[in-house]
């Protein structure tokens, strides 16, 4: 029997929304700035971690394994070993599955995980032609030799690459991810209209909850070095209406797309970290339990369509514990794109879908709306690609135990096909 | 040999200096014999080469021993002493084969000088080298061959840069300027060495446009550029040490003048004072070490400009710091006064500057309470807010917590009432700037536990600064010595003295700024509280003219007008002034310090006389080359300051009443003198 998986505490930075330059805060800053405070309020020394795992898509060329040097910035010393995880989109929550599984084996008691992203600050790098050139100019040791090569210089050398752009592109169906979303959009027959209406919800809620401050237990204010503190995500739109949205191109599919920046998730910056710990840690140190960790699933689903993959992990995970979908107080669903929720609901809902695709005599049922993403999404805070699985995680467990506890489920659809689940169950 | 250890690799001799019972080296007088000795053996082998190393972790050498100055009062046996030196510093020089100085760690003063006589140095880049020669700072000169060789192997500029500030250089500034021939990890530091000594490039030469400022007929112009910047820092009258050292250069003395010059220096009153409040500094020290504080994580509520500067100077120090306040806005701006700090502090060192800030939460919440060894309050300075945090604090914090109160004015036994265990609370009053000012009064409420003022005083001494006993009465010692004489200063400006006047006076005195100046420095309306606090208990008479220029919301400096105006980068406007007043200026301003320093001595708010001393010269920068008020005291003499305060009672009234002090026998003796 596998030992029981809690956490104990956790926080995350405000989402800072990518304004086309590089941001005030690099991965490892964020990470650092989340977990701080979860460590200053713990009453164990950082040191008495056992492991620190970070799921990071795209870290700088200067954080190799960042998971290493979060934890040594957090004064874990240099005895605690930590490591990177990279499942795209489900980069946080691959960390929390890797860290629950080490709980659950019995092989650490405390482990810090989360995730964390600075898209903005994602790399434009130079492109193979252009490394080849230089190359050339530093092996050419004589001046002959550099003039030759000087010479088959070509303009199209300083095209650069976007690390960012190639990372939301599906390296083998040559997809971007927004195309996925219009793939989506058209198989189950999402409007425009309700895609847009969705997105608007989404801002309305989270809005809500910072106003009613029932984040102010998940988000710490984020200060950077020049006076600034960030209270809130900065891409909330407290004035958000649908005529705004509906004013907005398409951004993937130009011509005769349905998916706008306005119903997508945004490119920001931020982290979130999580205290897990076995039963032993919380007796040893006292510690305060949030709520557990009960297990979580993988899927594979057709890249092309890779926003589906919510819909085989969670049918995957509630078969295992023999849950049905009613049974969940709460579902967060990360909203990569408005379309893409609309449509994991809808195959959900679908029985076609269910013995097609899932293998099911009978649907799942699509999840109460009123329960799915109750304090909106990724869609008004931003979704820093390493930090989302993560963040739905935190927020969900708070959520539950303001409703006086209950299980709940948290997934998310990852590029090049997959989707996480995982289950949790909050403390009353 | 007690001090030296030898031994031999190929046709290589590595000396090794290491002090027997000491944890530093220090250039005693047996030292120095034992060495001499040596090289007189070494200098008839057929050697390759010598290389010369300290067995201490702290460093190469730091220096004479300072102990050793005190006890000189014959300018004929200083010159002796320093004639030693040379003379053995002179048989390193003089050997036959290379020699390489491989220094780690202090190298001052005689330290550098014996690396100096090497032909080669080579140091550990690491944070902890510092190179330099800060005998001016003692009042004095090098005298170990310093200014002979010096400015030959770095440039003129440099050196003399080097010989007037006393600053030290670190590993990688000391190879830029010449200093040293290579800075090098500790991994290379032995290979270093060896490859200089058998390559024997020869002794370096600076490039010669360094060399130029040297040449004679240009000497006196550079001395008279450099006397003009000197002037700006130092009063010829009270700290010759810079103007001799500028005048031997410009004679190209040699080393007989230079130890001449050390001779009469040393025996100076500046020079004995400067070394006493040295070694009060260090006795300061000593104390902070006796004790241990098992302190890892500070926690600081306030983060006004104290409360800020704490935590900073804390996570400087390497402590694990979490700031709280009531906004997040507060902390942002603490947080940004602290990064531009730390960058000025680590120059250019990217990750230095990170890890400070790491270890610096800002924590509205007040998270860092719960894990927090010590916690130190600097919030608003009133007696309930302050009882009803510390009722909070102690709810929330370690039980083995320490607790500790900036508070300059409220009675700790007060303030201790809101605790279930009163004996952890004690105050540590810090001056501003907290970067600058280095004396921490470690304040003993009547309650105050001995166990939570060592731990106090160990803190205090770990992020370097200087723990000064104090007992909590009204205004404890620096404020309260501090006020009358700032006072005092209003009043001859309300009798219609010109403010700058009255500054010149005090400067010419010896302060380090003016008391008008001071004032508007502080703000006007934290002496008016100050001075309101302490009027009571001290009979104190606050000047109409404080209470209405505050009242017209002239706060000084950060209001753009106090006494003065201040444009918007903060430099006063200072009218000129040459009006000459018959009123005794610096008499009046000195004496009333003077008075309410016994006064404190007598009631022991502090231990003895050098306790005041120390408050006064590391508090206030009171004049160094005095020793401190009650040295000063002492060499005018009870009986001279009764008459003079008894006269000044007459003809001003009776704050100039001459303290009960002044009459008892003994008061002024020093306990621990280091004389």
């Amino acid at each position: 029997m596998a030992n029981p998986v809690y956490v104990v505490d956790g926080a995350r930075t405000p989402f800072l929304k990518a304004r086309g330059e590089p941001g005030p805060f690099a991965a490892a800053d964020l990470a650092v700035a989340a977990a701080r405070p979860v460590l200053a309020r713990l009453p164990f020394a950082p040191s008495e971690i056992d492991e620190v795992i970070v799921g990071c898509v795209i870290p700088a060329a200067d954080e190799a394994n960042i998971a290493r040097i979060i934890a040594l910035r957090l004064g874990c010393g240099k005895h605690v070993p930590a490591y990177t995880v990279q499942r795209n989109c489900a980069s946080g929550l691959q960390a929390l599955a890797s860290a629950a599984e080490r709980i659950a084996l019995g092989q650490a008691h405390l482990v810090l995980a989360g995730g964390t992203e600075a898209m903005s600050r994602a790399p434009i790098q130079w492109n193979h032609a252009m490394s080849g050139w230089l190359a050339q100019m530093m092996r050419a040791k004589s001046l002959s030799g550099r003039a030759q090569a000087l010479v088959r210089f070509k303009l199209s050398y300083l095209q650069p690459v976007y690390a960012l752009l190639l990372g939301l592109t599906d390296p083998l169906v040559k997809l971007n991810m927004g195309q996925t979303a219009e793939i989506l959009a058209q198989r189950f027959g999402i409007s425009r209209e309700e895609q847009d209406a969705y997105a608007l919800q989404s801002h309305q809620r989270l809005a809500a909850a910072f106003d009613d401050g029932s984040l102010a237990g998940e988000v710490e204010p984020l200060y950077d070095t020049r006076g600034n503190v960030a209270l809130e995500d900065n891409g909330l739109r407290r004035d958000s209406d649908m005529q705004q949205l509906a004013k907005l191109k398409p951004v993937f599919d130009r011509k005769y797309g349905v998916v706008t920046s306005g119903n997508s998730s945004q490119v920001t910056d931020g982290a979130a970290m999580l205290m897990l710990a076995s039963e032993e840690a919380v007796k040893r140190h006292n510690l305060p339990v949030m709520g557990e960790l009960k297990g979580h699933a993988w899927a594979g689903v057709d890249p092309s369509q890779m926003g589906l993959g919510p819909v085989h992990a969670v049918a995957r995970l509630l078969a295992a514990r023999k849950i049905q979908m009613n049974d969940l107080k709460h579902l967060e669903l990360n909203e990569a794109f408005a379309a893409q929720v609309l449509a994991c609901q809808a195959a959900w809902a679908s029985g076609d879908y269910a013995r097609d695709e899932l293998g099911l005599d009978a649907p799942l049922g699509s999840m109460d709306p009123a329960r799915l993403n109750p304090q909106g999404g990724a869609i008004a805070c931003g979704h820093p690609v390493g930090a989302s699985g993560a963040r739905i995680v935190l927020h969900m467990l708070h959520a539950l135990r303001r409703a006086g506890g209950g299980m709940g489920v948290a997934t998310l659809c990852i590029g090049g096909g997959q989707g996480g689940a995982m289950l949790v169950e909050a403390a009353a | 040999m007690k001090h030296l250890r030898q031994e031999h690799r190929d046709d290589i001799a590595i000396l090794t200096l290491d002090a027997a019972g000491q944890s530093a080296n220090v250039l005693s007088t047996e030292m120095l014999d034992e060495l001499e000795q040596t090289l007189t053996t070494l200098a008839g082998q057929s050697l390759k080469g010598l290389v010369i190393r300290s067995g201490k972790s702290s460093g190469f050498v730091a220096g004479a021993d300072v102990r050793e100055f005190i006890t000189i009062t014959d300018p004929a046996r200083a010159t002796e002493l320093a004639r030693h030196g040379q003379q053995v510093f002179g048989r390193i020089a003089a050997l036959p084969f290379p020699t390489v100085a491989v220094i780690h760690g202090y190298c001052l003063g005689g330290g550098l000088e014996l690396a100096l006589s090497c032909r080669y140095r080579i140091a550990r880049d690491d944070a902890s080298t510092r190179l330099g020669l800060p005998e001016v700072r003692l009042g004095i000169n090098p005298g170990f061959g310093g200014t002979v060789r010096l400015p030959p192997l770095i440039g003129h500029l440099a050196a003399l840069d080097m010989m007037l500030s006393g600053r030290a250089l670190a590993a990688k500034q000391a190879k830029r300027v010449g200093l040293v021939d290579d800075a090098v990890p500790e991994r290379h530091l032995e290979r270093a060495a060896y490859a200089i000594l058998r390559s024997d490039p020869g002794r370096r030469r600076p490039a010669w446009y360094r060399r130029l400022p040297g040449w004679m007929p240009l000497r006196p112009t550079v001395v008279k550029l450099l006397t003009r910047k000197v002037r700006e820092k130092a009063n010829a009258h009270h700290y010759p040490a810079p103007y001799r050292i500028l005048e031997l250069w410009q004679q190209d003395a040699g080393f007989e003048q230079e130890a001449r010059s050390l001779g009469e220096l040393l025996v100076s009153r500046t020079s004995h004072n400067l070394v006493h409040v040295f070694l009060l500094g260090e006795s300061l020290k000593k104390r902070g070490k006796e004790g241990t504080h098992d302190i890892k994580r500070v926690h600081v509520v306030g983060a006004g400009v104290m409360g800020a500067d704490i935590a900073m100077w804390a996570a400087h120090r390497g402590f694990e710091v979490s700031l709280q306040d009531r906004t997040p806005e507060i902390l942002g701006r603490a947080m940004k006064r602290a990064h531009e700090f730390f960058q000025k502090q680590y120059r250019r060192d990217a990750r230095a500057v990170q890890a400070a800030m790491d270890r610096l939460l800002p924590d509205v919440r007040g998270d860092g309470l719960k894990r927090a060894d010590l916690v130190i309050e600097a919030i608003i300075e009133k007696a309930e807010p302050k009882q009803a945090l510390f009722r909070d604090i102690e709810a929330k914090v370690p039980a083995r917590a320490l607790l500790a109160t900036n508070t300059s004015s409220i009675p700790l036994e007060t303030l201790s009432t809101a605790l279930k265990d009163p004996t952890r609370l004690v105050g540590l009053h810090f001056f501003n700037p907290v970067a600058k000012m280095q004396l921490v009064e470690i304040v003993r409420g009547e309650q105050s536990s001995e166990t939570a003022l060592a731990r106090a005083r160990a803190f205090t001494t770990a992020i370097d600064r200087l723990p000064l006993d104090v007992k909590s009465s009204p205004g404890f010692l620096v404020n309260r010595i501090l006020m009358p004489y700032l006072l005092e200063a209003v009043r001859l400006y309300e009798e219609g003295v010109p403010g700058p006047a009255i500054d010149q006076a005090a400067r010419d005195f010896g302060m380090p700024m003016g008391p008008i100046e001071l004032a508007d420095t502080v703000g006007l309306d934290i002496c008016l509280s100050v001075a309101q606090e302490l009027a009571g208990p001290l009979g104190v008479e606050v000047p109409g003219v404080l209470r209405r220029t505050v009242d017209t919301g002239k706060l000084g400096r950060k209001s753009g007008e106090g006494f003065y105006r201040y444009d918007t980068k903060g430099h006063a406007q200072i009218p000129k002034t040459d009006a000459t007043t018959s009123v005794p200026v610096t008499e009046r301003l000195v004496l009333r310090l003077l008075n309410e320093a016994m006064a404190c001595l007598r009631e022991g708010v502090v231990q003895d006389a050098d306790a005041v001393d120390a408050g006064m010269v590391y508090g206030t920068g009171f004049a160094p080359f005095l020793g401190g008020p009650m040295r000063y005291a002492e060499s005018l003499g009870e009986t001279g300051i009764t008459h003079s305060l008894s006269r000044l009672a007459e003809e001003y009234g009776k704050r100039f009443k001459p303290d009960g002090g002044w009459s008892q026998p003994g008061l002024l003796q020093r306990r621990n003198s280091p004389g």
